[in-house]
C-alpha cells in the first residue's frame, strides 16, 4: 500500500498532483524514469512519469491529467489514502551530460515530466531555456518550478490568454534560430512531440522525446508498449521512454494509442455515470 | 507377472470428469472438475507399488509416488499429501500442469501392459482434499538458522526453492515484479486450466510456514543483488523466467490486433480482463482469431480467444503435428473445443486498415526438410502457395527470449551467448558468489516442473552453502 501525503488539484480541476509515500523508488529514481500505479484490486496499471522525488522524505510525485476511467479514479483519491500498488522505478534515466545550450520544451502535463530533467540538465551544468506551453492560462501547470528548474523560462498559450499568443513550436523556432543550441528536449502530446522533432531535424540538433504508449508489465515482458524507432521495434518500458525524436514512428504511436479508444470511451463514461450518480 | 498384478494391469484407468466442450469453450471455469473419493481410491488401487518405480525416476523433484498413492488407497489423504509435500510444495499445481505422459506416467510399469496410473490426477485429489476437508497442519520445520536468503520471482521454480529453504529453517524472502505472486503461474496459465485461487492457496501455504513474500519489487530496478547482501541475505536464488516475448519480424507486425501471447495471456489472466468491463483492463476480442506457434502457450492463447466469443480461433504452426511442443491432452482439449489447426503454414505479412488495425495475413505453405539444430524437421516454404488469411486478432505465441533487466544491471554474472544466465546444471550456481539461478532464464522457456526440478538442486546448494561454504 502508498499513501497519498499530499493533493493538489490544478488547471481547474483537469490535473492532478499527487505526493505518494514509496521510500524505496524514491531512493532509487533519477529523472526521466517512470513508475506504474494501480488503485485498487481490479484497477488498471497505469505508467506515469514522475514529476519528482524526494528521497530523504521517502516520497514521489506525480502529475496527470485526468483523462478516462483509471485517472478519474486516481483523482478521487484523498490525501491518507492509498495506490494499493506502485512499481518502479523503470525505465533508463535521462542521459545527463554537460553539452551546453539546451531547449527543454514542454505541453500540457508532459511538464511534469520534463520537470525533473529540466533541472538536471541545468544542474550538471548546461545552459538550460524552458519553453512551456497549454491550451490557455488556466491550463498552464509548473510555471515557477520551471522557472527554478531552468536559466530562462518562456511561456505560450495557443488562445493568447498569457504569454506568447501561439504554439511552443513557434518560441523554439526561434531559440534555434538564435543557433547555438546543442539538444533539444520535447515532452508532451505526441503531436506537439512530433512538430517539435520536425522542426529541429533541419538543424540538425540532438532531440529527445519521452513516450507513453500502452503498457501492462513495465519490465519488456510484454511488447505492448513497442514504438518504430529508426525502422527498428523497441519496447519504450525498458529500451526508453527516451527516444531519439528524429527516429521515432510517430503516425504509428498515434495510432497504437487508439487501440481501446471504444473500450475506454465506454468504461468512463459508465464511470462517470456511477460517480454523478452516488 | 502375479495374478493380482495382472489384474491391476488389466483395470481400466479412472478418467477424470470434464465439462463438456460446448460448454466449457466458452467459460474461465475449470476443465477437469476431479476425482471423488471413490474415484481416487479406484484408482490408487491401480498401482503395482513396485520395488523399482519408473515413475519416481520421471519425476524431476522424485516425489515418492508409490508411497503417497499407497496411502490414497488406504483412504489416509491427510498423510498422503504430507508425504508429497515433503518433496514438492506445489502439488495442486503439478498435478495440473505437468506433461505426466513424459514424465511419471511416461515410466509407469503398468503403463507398459495397460494404461498408466493416473499419477498427476492423483496428486491433484490429494492437493485439493486437503485444500477443501484437511487440517491445515503444517508439516514440521527445522529449528531457524538465522540466515536469510531471497528468492527473486515468484513463480515455480522460486517458490520451490522458498519452499525448501524455509522447511529446513531459513528465513526466506521472495520478490515478485508483479503485484500478485506466482509468476507465470498467474499470468501465464488461464484461469481455466489452473484456478488462480489455488495458486493463491499454495503461496499461502509458504507464508504460513514463515516465508515473506513482497510484491512490487523489480530486483535490478527497485533493488539490486548487490543492495540485497548489503541488506543481510546471504544467498540470493534467481528464478525470473525468460519474459521476453520473441515476434516474427514480419511487416505490419506493429498493428493494433497483434499481441504477444504473453500480453494477451497477462490481460486476460493477472488482469482478470474477461471480466472487462467489471474491472478496467480491457482485451481485444477478435472475431478470427489467429494464434502463431503451437507450444502450451499457443493453446492457452488459443483457447483463451474461444472463451472471450471468437468466431473461430486457428493455430498457424510451420511445422507439422508431431513437432507440436504442447502437452498431448492441451492439444486434445483445444480440438474438442473448435481450434482449426492450419499446420505447415507461416504468416509472410501482416495487413491493416486506415486505422492501424489488423485485416489479414499473407501465408505460405511449407514442407518439411532434413532436421535442424533442434533435432526437429526444417521447415521449408514453398515457393508459389501464398494465399490470404482474415484476421482480426493475432497472439504471437513462438516462444520467448531471456529478459535483460536484471542481468543488465548485475555485471559480474556470466550470460551466455542468448543473454540466459550461466549456472551449473547440478546446483545452479551462477559465476557471481552467493548467486543461484534456475528456472527458464538458465535452460530458456521450458515447463513448471523443470524449472521446480531446477529450483530443488539449487535449494539443496544453497543449503549446502549456508552451513559449510561456497
Amino acid at each position: 500500500m502508498f499513501k497519498i501525503v499530499k493533493r493538489e488539484e490544478m488547471a481547474e480541476g483537469t490535473v492532478i498532483l499527487n505526493e505518494i509515500e514509496a521510500p524505496l523508488i524514491a531512493k532509487k529514481a533519477k529523472p526521466g524514469q517512470f513508475v506504474i500505479l494501480k488503485a485498487n484490486e481490479d484497477g488498471e496499471r497505469i505508467p506515469l512519469t514522475m514529476a519528482d522525488t524526494d528521497p530523504d522524505k521517502g516520497t514521489i510525485t506525480i502529475i496527470y491529467m485526468v483523462v478516462g476511467k483509471s485517472t478519474a479514479l486516481f483523482k478521487t483519491l484523498k490525501v491518507g489514502e492509498v495506490f494499493q500498488d506502485v512499481i518502479g522505478p523503470l525505465g533508463k534515466p535521462t542521459h545527463l551530460e554537460k553539452v551546453g545550450k539546451v531547449v527543454c520544451v514542454g505541453g500540457g502535463t508532459g511538464v511534469a515530466v520534463l520537470h525533473p530533467i529540466t533541472r538536471a540538465l541545468k544542474q550538471v551544468g548546461n545552459d538550460v531555456t524552458c519553453i512551456i506551453g497549454a491550451r490557455t492560462k488556466d491550463l498552464l501547470i509548473l510555471e515557477e518550478e520551471m522557472k527554478a528548474a531552468s536559466h530562462d523560462l518562456r511561456v505560450c498559450t495557443d488562445d493568447g490568454t498569457y504569454g506568447h499568443h501561439g504554439f511552443v513550436t513557434d518560441v523554439l523556432k526561434e531559440a534555434m534560430e538564435d543557433g547555438d543550441v546543442n539538444l533539444v528536449v520535447g515532452i508532451g502530446p505526441v503531436p506537439m512531440m512530433r512538430a517539435v522533432a520536425n522542426l529541429t531535424r533541419p538543424f540538425e540538433v540532438k532531440t529527445l522525446v519521452s513516450l507513453n504508449p500502452i503498457m501492462i508489465d513495465g519490465t519488456g515482458m510484454c511488447g505492448g508498449c513497442r514504438v518504430t524507432v529508426g525502422g527498428e521495434t523497441k519496447f519504450a518500458c525498458v529500451d526508453g521512454p527516451e527516444f531519439d525524436g528524429h527516429l521515432v514512428n510517430f503516425d504509428e504511436l498515434m495510432l497504437r494509442l487508439q487501440a481501446y479508444c471504444e473500450e475506454e470511451k465506454a468504461c468512463y463514461e459508465d464511470f462517470c455515470t456511477l460517480q454523478a450518480a452516488t | 507377472m502375479t495374478e493380482k498384478a495382472k489384474k491391476k494391469v488389466k483395470a481400466p484407468r479412472v478418467g477424470m470428469p470434464e465439462q463438456k466442450p460446448e460448454i466449457r469453450k466458452r467459460n474461465f471455469e475449470e476443465v477437469p472438475t476431479g476425482y471423488t473419493v471413490a474415484m481416487a481410491q479406484e484408482e490408487a488401487a491401480r498401482c503395482l507399488q513396485c520395488k523399482k518405480p519408473g515413475c519416481v525416476a520421471g519425476c524431476p523433484v522424485s516425489v515418492d509416488i508409490p508411497g503417497f498413492i499407497n496411502l490414497v488407497s488406504q483412504g489416509d489423504f491427510t498423510g498422503a499429501i504430507r508425504h508429497v509435500w515433503t518433496k514438492n510444495a506445489l502439488p495442486a499445481v503439478c498435478g495440473r500442469v505437468c506433461p505426466q505422459e513424459i514424465q511419471c506416467e511416461g515410466l509407469c510399469i503398468v503403463g507398459k501392459r495397460g494404461e498408466p496410473v493416473a499419477i498427476g490426477n492423483l496428486e491433484r485429489f490429494v492437493a485439493d482434499w486437503e485444500r477443501e476437508n484437511g487440517t491445515g497442519e503444517l508439516p514440521p520445520t527445522a529449528p531457524p538458522t538465522g540466515k536469510k536468503v531471497a528468492v527473486v520471482g515468484s513463480g515455480p521454480s522460486g517458490l520451490t526453492v522458498a519452499g525448501d529453504l524455509i522447511q529446513k529453517g531459513y528465513d526466506v524472502t521472495v520478490l515478485e515484479a508483479f503485484h500478485k505472486p506466482g509468476g507465470v503461474l498467474v499470468y501465464g496459465i488461464p484461469e481455466f486450466r489452473l484456478p488462480k485461487a489455488i495458486v493463491a492457496q499454495e503461496v499461502n501455504f509458504l507464508e504460513r510456514l514463515g516465508a515473506k513474500v513482497e510484491v512490487n519489487a523489480v530486483v535490478g530496478r527497485t533493488v539490486s543483488l548487490d543492495e540485497l547482501f548489503e541488506e543481510g541475505y546471504e544467498a540470493i536464488y534467481l528464478g525470473v523466467g525468460a519474459g521476453l516475448p520473441r515476434f516474427m519480424n514480419l511487416p505490419g507486425e506493429n498493428l493494433i490486433g497483434i499481441l504477444s501471447a504473453n500480453e494477451y495471456l497477462t490481460r486476460a489472466n493477472l488482469m482478470k480482463a474477461y471480466l472487462f468491463p467489471d474491472v478496467d483492463t480491457p482485451i481485444p476480442k477478435g472475431k478470427n482469431v489467429v494464434v502463431l506457434g503451437a507450444g502450451n502457450v499457443a493453446m492457452d492463447s488459443a483457447r483463451t480467444a474461444m472463451r472471450l466469443g471468437a468466431d473461430n480461433v486457428k493455430i498457424v504452426y510451420r511445422r507439422s503435428r508431431d513437432e507440436m511442443p504442447a502437452r498431448a491432452a492441451e492439444i486434445h482439449h483445444a480440438e474438442e473445443e473448435g481450434i482449426e489447426f492450419f499446420l505447415l503454414t507461416t504468416p509472410t505479412l501482416f495487413k491493416g486498415d486506415d486505422k492501424g488495425r489488423l485485416t489479414g495475413m499473407e501465408c505460405l505453405k511449407m514442407e518439411l526438410g532434413e532436421p535442424d539444430d533442434s533435432g526437429r524437421r526444417r521447415p521449408i516454404a514453398l515457393e508459389g502457395t501464398e494465399f490470404h488469411m482474415d484476421t482480426d486478432l493475432v497472439i504471437v505465441a513462438v516462444g520467448s527470449g531471456a529478459n535483460p533487466l536484471l542481468t543488465q544491471s548485475t555485471q559480474d554474472m556470466e550470460l551466455n551467448q542468448w543473454g540466459y544466465i550461466v549456472a551449473d546444471e547440478e546446483t545452479g550456481k551462477t559465476t557471481k558468489k552467493g548467486v543461484w539461478a534456475g528456472g527458464d532464464i538458465v535452460t530458456g522457456a521450458a515447463t513448471v516442473i523443470l524449472a521446480m526440478g531446477a529450483g530443488r538442486k539449487a535449494s539443496d546448494s544453497i543449503h549446502q552453502y549456508l552451513t559449510w561454504g561456497w
